[in-house]
């Protein structure tokens, strides 16, 4: 039979950002499939160069506009190795609450993207609505919606007192109510998002292990994989378990984030009672010098930063290693074997985020 | 499609939750929103602290003729200036910085 080559993106309705997929066809059957990228290349790693180190904190902050705590965190927790500058418990506790809301609205932005991709419009504008109430608790302790900017190296920039942490509390469990009441039964139940989903995308645990996947994509494959347990920021302190699916397809992918959504929502409120009193800044002097490697759990997966410096205000070298990077190859062996109408789904199962992997 | 009816049910008696901008105004920001920034021209020194640790570069100091330019469209508003500046000159409001056709600068006159 004769093949069809059909180039799946840059632009195309399920993605959210610029990845084209080259594939190759067989009647409706996907055979072969070619990654391409380099749409969205903006230069970061350059410009971290260039800038102060303390300004940095911002511009590695907008790699992502989804986990961008988490990119701050990641810049700041290795600009702290190397100016050698211990942070307060107070803003690691603060951290961990601030991380676990960019990966809550995160991750509910996926799955939302992932009715969306099935054209379950409804379950989307729910999850989105949803999302809602999480991105209120962030623009009322950080200051913004999305971009915090709470974090900067030697802490946290901005204080949750007593009464603002009741309010936060009292609005988790309203968001875990609505979870529990409109959300969770549909993705669990619902016959459409099964038949969509359950045994779509297969990627066995070795297949995971040798191809380097990470984050949910490896944790939905049975490898129990995750940064948190190294326990940085207080995660040690808050206590934390990966959240593992054995199945490997799409379906215990969407299982792990949204298990895991609950699991933030326990988090945040766990950091929250735990925080000890405090200072929640301390001021750093001296430069960066030498090497060093910071890695966190963005949503997407293991996030790496790799810092050189000389001693000057300037990095000499920034690498930023983004979870998404290593979740791409997975994509050539979920992909082939499946039909055309599947590829969006499989596609956004590793949940995609081409602006942090071109950076 | 029956685990949606509970919440079809709910949505169909309920009002809608978005908001009919810009006929009806959008809920209030919450307290400590970072949003527009203002110069106090009184309280400046014109040490240039500001334009030194602004990381998008959207102040500009000028001693000599005793002006700060600053471009609302360059600022990313992380507020950074604000905790920075010692005499307490910037302050930040809770409002978005309304849109424009073109991107304004704005020249603030020192008077001291």
């Amino acid at each position: 039979m004769a093949r069809t080559v059909i180039p799946f993106g840059p632009q195309h309705p399920v993605l959210p950002e610029p990845i084209q997929l080259k594939l190759e066809l067989e009647d409706e059957t996907v055979v072969g499939v070619m990654p391409i990228i380099g749409y969205i290349h903006r230069g970061i790693e350059k410009a971290a160069e260039l800038n102060d180190f303390r300004q940095n904190v911002f511009i590695c902050e907008r790699i992502c506009g989804i986990c961008s705590f988490i990119h701050a965190l990641t810049y700041c927790e290795g600009a702290e190795a190397m100016t050698s500058v211990e942070v307060p418990p107070r803003a690691r506790f603060l951290r961990v609450f601030w991380s676990e809301l960019s990966r809550t609205h995160s991750h509910l932005l996926w799955l939302g993207l992932l009715a969306d991709s099935m054209g379950f419009e409804s379950l989307f504008m729910q999850i989105w609505r949803a999302r809602e109430m999480i991105l209120d608790i962030s623009e009322m302790t950080a200051g913004h919606r999305i971009i915090q900017s709470t974090c900067i190296i030697g802490g946290v920039r901005r204080d949750i007192d007593k009464e603002m942490a009741k309010e936060v509390d009292k609005r988790l469990l309203a968001f875990k109510e609505m979870l529990d009441s409109t959300i969770a039964p549909v993705l669990l139940r619902d016959p459409t998002i099964k038949r969509r989903a359950v045994g779509k995308g297969m990627l066995s645990k070795e297949q995971a292990e040798l191809l380097g996947a990470v984050g949910p994509t490896s944790r939905g494959s049975g490898v129990a994989i995750d940064i948190r347990q190294t326990g940085y920021a207080a995660y040690k302190e808050v206590g934390f378990e990966p959240v593992v699916e054995t199945a490997g397809d799409s379906y215990a992918r969407t299982l792990v984030r949204a298990r895991e959504v609950y699991q933030c929502v326990e988090l945040m409120r766990k950091a929250l009672s735990m925080m000890p009193e405090g200072e929640i800044l301390v001021r750093v002097d001296g430069y960066p010098e030498g090497e060093a490697m910071s890695r966190t759990e963005q949503p997407r997966g293991e996030l790496i930063y790799y810092f050189r410096g000389n001693g000057t205000n300037n990095l000499e070298r920034l690498k930023i290693r983004t979870p998404t990077f290593a979740n791409i190859p997975t994509l050539l062996v979920m992909l082939p074997g499946c039909e055309m109408a599947d590829v969006p789904v499989i596609t956004l199962s590793i949940d995609p985020c081409i602006a942090c992997t071109e950076r | 499609m029956p685990w949606m009816f509970p919440t079809i049910w709910k949505n169909l008696f309920s009002r809608p939750v978005t908001r009919r901008y810009p006929f009806k105004d959008i809920r209030e920001p919450f307290p400590g929103y970072r949003g527009k920034i203002y110069f106090d021209t009184n309280k400046c020194d014109l040490c240039g602290d500001c334009a030194r640790v602004c990381p998008a570069e959207a102040i500009e100091v000028d001693s000599e003729n005793k002006q700060i330019k600053y471009y609302p469209f360059r600022c990313i508003y992380c507020g950074t200036c604000v905790e920075t500046c010692l005499q307490g000159a910037i302050t930040q409001d809770e409002h978005y910085s309304p849109p424009n056709t073109e991107k304004i600068e704005e020249l603030y006159k020192i008077e001291a």
